[in-house]
């Protein structure tokens, strides 16, 4: 299948009920195949392409999980370009026609790849508007552009559009320093505007990796352990062979039964006979803090001012504690789905990634393969939050398509999604800290094991102070010291970390005496977080308070990578059953520059579930290698009925570039929520997730 | 084989030559070319697979096929379309009561079939009728909205 078939084939898939346009055809692809050197091209038309019709193809390696850049991208883009929003084409995380990308994680997309593409469309626009005053007759400066149409500023009648200027072809000229817009010229960023996938996604239409069926597609169901570290001794797969249709392919640990029919080849599965060693993990969820701080690999100092000693000896009170919180899942709704397709030595795979450049590397390392011959083409996700930067299903689909001689799909059932994850580790934090008479944090040390290092450094004015974190949310530490996989999980160790910092400086509030918002402010020395704070205490009410109030309202902040956040909370808890409900949160948000408004709203609402998830509910149960949870009706995700009112406050800051927003406001959410049940019942929970079980043991000691 | 089930998807007369043992929402999927139905967890956890039949949301993903012999099954393909959206997806459309997409057919079913019964529901009414679709991306308060704001322009009658 050449390019152009391709995009015909995206842009006109005949599936289901009737016509997907996913992609117009008119839309033209890049001239060339981007390069394989891992860096942004230089060239803008490795970016976009204009149509005869002045439709703008825009060609991006990022990939849209639900978090909304497939519609800020294109809105960086037209209005770099000026055309309406509604002409412009997204073609995402296809390796043969999108130029080189990193990977679609860590709140990246806006503030790092976007100057990348404002550069490449601001560049196409400065050349187009060369190429018409040649064609009009007229300098640059007495034009102007209008919704992709090029006209003389003084004689409308004199006019041309990018469509007729560059009828598909790739642009020859290149300009260098073209300045991008100030934010003063915006004229579409900043807006709320309807989201270019709402349509296919809200009827159905919206194609994701396991909907795409080639002819002669088989399904691969495959045989994982019960257990972390059990070895396969022995399979029989003669029943599953019998079943009509079946093929089993079984080469040393791989065992495989694939079917046309997905449910078949499950099915198929099940009759293997197999038997497993035991796991040597005796490890469980209870007993993992231990081990962990145990076996810890050597502590790294991240930042170190003063003299603890020092200011221990400043302090007239000191305060130490220990903050824990346990594995978590990613789940996200579609599990890691993959189709490999083998034609002539050719391998092409349609995966569920967040990172389809990687996995093209990972795919051509295994097959023995230059880049070349691998395609991974991206589908929309269903979901990511940093757990589908792993994608082995995807290396498994092309080895069994390679062996089977037929196009393979593996989707993963909810047991392997959870068994098969790479869980945002198990961490522990221990700070210890200390107030002189006036209330003054004298020192402050914060030890973090196995989270991660992301935000475990300190924002506030603090004279004496030592950071260290052994291990990270990557791995490091010896063989073994996590029972399975870890990965990053939406803001890697910044929700551990986060955790223990603010529930640690509204202990430090409630000892000293202070409302925690002054407290904090008191400390502070970042405007931006200052004005944040203010912000949210207005729109939520904020009236001080020396804590606990027994009002139930908690606070917390943070400055994750350049975006400020400050939440407010109300819950309510139930002494008797310690249950917590959460019933309103307001978050504000200092990002810079807003892109769109109101998917930057529902990045900040995304933050707030999925934070109440790990603060109140979500931890993976395991014992000697064997995961526990193997669906939602233990691992319970936050629900209708969980949901608190969410306000979102943008605090407009036009003089700061564009910064993410897929995490910021997640950081927040363990410590907001901890710190608003010490308000409410004058209990603090010191890990999370904060279970109504963990709630009524705090009540009891 | 056992001869073929017929049953009436999206307002058609069809006939599926397959087990009756197999579950509705691997027919769907796979032997109707019917993709919109999502299969998220394989045990009627998430509601990710939620179609109508007989006018109920149920569960595609444990629903056999045999148990919808002669019955009428409505899926997402069947509500609208993308260039003919239904008040319902329109709504959903309108508050972005989405994000990655893969529950939302599920969800707009769901809605669909509780403003049938309950035209105009009150915020809990919606949340409990939706309690078993699970949204890992965070839209909830969007849907509840959305649905909430469908019923006080008339619903879908």
């Amino acid at each position: 299948m050449n390019r152009r078939d391709f995009l015909k084939a995206t842009g006109a898939a005949t599936l289901g009920t009737g016509l997907l346009i996913t992609f117009p055809i008119t839309a033209q692809e890049p001239e060339k195949i981007p390069s394989e050197v891992p860096e942004y091209p230089k060239d803008f038309n490795a970016y976009l392409r204009i149509g005869p019709d002045g439709r703008v193809g825009c060609f991006v390696g990022k990939i849209e999980m639900g978090q909304g850049n497939m519609t800020a991208l294109a809105m960086l883009a037209a209005e770099e370009l000026d055309v309406p929003l509604d002409q412009v084409d997204m073609l995402m995380g296809d390796t043969d026609l999108c130029p080189w990308d990193g990977g679609t994680w860590g709140s990246l997309s806006i503030w790092q790849f976007g100057p990348v593409l404002r550069g490449a469309a601001a560049e196409a626009k400065a050349v187009l508007l060369e190429l018409a005053s040649g064609k009009l007759g007229l300098p640059p400066d007495q034009l102007q552009v209008k919704a992709g149409v090029v006209s003389a500023l003084h004689d409308a009648a004199k006019r041309v559009s990018y469509g007729e200027l560059v009828q598909g072809k790739p642009i020859e000229r290149h300009l260098t320093r073209v300045k991008v817009k100030p934010v003063s010229g915006f004229t579409l960023v900043g807006k709320d505007v309807p989201r270019k996938d709402a349509r296919l996604k809200v009827t159905g239409a919206a194609q994701y990796t396991a909907d795409i069926a080639p002819a002669g597609l088989m399904h691969a169901c495959i045989l994982r352990p019960p257990a972390h570290g059990a070895k396969l001794i022995t399979a029989d797969a003669s029943a599953a062979e019998k079943l009509p249709g079946v093929k089993v392919i079984q080469i040393g640990e791989l065992v495989a039964t694939l079917h046309a029919r997905s449910d078949q080849a499950r099915e198929a599965l099940g009759q293997i006979k197999a038997k497993f060693s035991p796991s040597p993990s005796t490890l469980d969820d209870q007993t993992i803090h231990q081990h962990l701080l145990k076996a810890a690999p050597p502590a790294k100092e991240l930042a170190a001012k003063g003299s603890l000693a020092a200011g221990e000896a400043q302090s007239v009170h000191r305060l130490e504690a220990t903050y824990r919180d346990g594995y978590v899942a990613h789940a996200p709704m579609e599990p890691h789905t993959a189709l490999a397709q083998w034609e002539r030595g050719k391998l092409t795979v349609w995966a569920s990634t967040q990172a389809p450049f990687l996995l093209r590397s990972q795919l051509a390392k295994a097959q023995g393969l230059t880049a070349r011959n691998v395609r991974v083409i991206t589908p929309f996700l269903g979901g990511g939050f940093g757990g589908k930067g792993s994608c082995p299903q995807a290396l498994e689909a092309a080895r069994l398509a390679k062996i089977a001689g037929c196009p393979v799909q593996v989707a993963w059932s909810r047991q392997e999604e959870f068994f098969l994850d790479s869980f945002r580790p198990a961490g522990i934090v221990k700070i210890r800290s200390g107030l002189d008479k006036n209330g003054r944090i004298t020192f402050w040390e914060h030890q973090v094991t196995s989270a991660g290092e992301s935000e475990a450094e300190t924002m506030y004015d603090i004279p004496h102070q030592r950071i260290t974190s052994a291990g990270t949310w990557m791995g490091g530490g010896p063989a073994g010291y996590h029972p399975f996989a870890i990965g990053a999980w939406r803001a890697p160790a910044a929700n551990t970390n986060v955790f223990a910092k603010e529930s640690h400086m509204d202990s430090l509030a409630a000892k000293a005496g202070v409302d925690p918002v002054e407290f904090r402010l008191r400390h502070l020395k970042d405007p931006r977080v200052v004005a944040a704070l203010k912000a949210a205490g207005k729109a939520f009410g904020w009236i001080p308070h020396a804590k606990p109030s027994g009002r139930g309202f908690g606070v917390a902040c943070a400055n994750h990578r350049d975006t400020v956040v400050a939440a407010m909370a109300e819950v309510a808890v139930d002494k008797t059953t310690g249950a917590v409900k959460v019933k309103r949160v307001v978050m504000a948000q200092d990002m810079g520059v807003v892109v769109n408004p109101d998917g930057a709203r529902q990045q900040v609402e995304g933050c707030v579930v999925m934070g109440l998830g790990y603060g109140l509910m979500e931890e993976v149960k395991f014992r000697n290698g064997q995961i526990l949870d193997e669906n939602f009706d233990t691992y319970r995700l936050p629900r209708f009925s969980d949901m608190p009112a969410i306000e979102t406050i943008l605090i407009p800051n036009p003089d700061l570039a564009a910064q993410g927003g897929g995490e910021p406001a997640i950081v927040v959410m363990g410590a907001l929520l901890a710190n608003a049940i010490h308000d409410a019942i004058g209990v603090r929970l010191l890990q999370m997730p904060m279970t109504p079980e963990r709630v009524k043991a705090a009540l009891k000691a | 084989m056992a001869k073929p089930i017929a049953l009436t998807l999206n307002g058609k007369k069809v006939s599926v030559d397959a087990e009756g043992s197999r579950m509705l929402a691997h027919i769907l999927r796979e032997d109707l070319g019917q993709t919109g139905t999502k299969i998220g967890c394989g045990q009627g956890h998430c509601g990710a697979c939620t179609v109508l039949v007989d006018g109920e949301a149920v569960r595609s993903c444990s629903t056999s096929l045999a148990s919808v012999a002669g019955k009428e099954v409505l899926t997402i393909e069947g509500l609208g379309l993308p260039n003919a959206p239904h008040p319902v997806q329109e709504a959903f459309m309108a508050h972005h009561a989405f994000q990655c997409g893969f529950c939302t057919p599920g969800m707009v079913l769901s809605a669909y079939a509780l403003l049938k019964k309950t035209p105009k529901p009150d915020r809990r009414q919606v949340a409990e009728a939706l309690d078993g679709n699970l949204c890992r991306c965070g839209a909830h308060v969007r849907i509840l909205t959305a649905i909430e704001d469908l019923a006080t322009k008339g619903g879908v009658r």
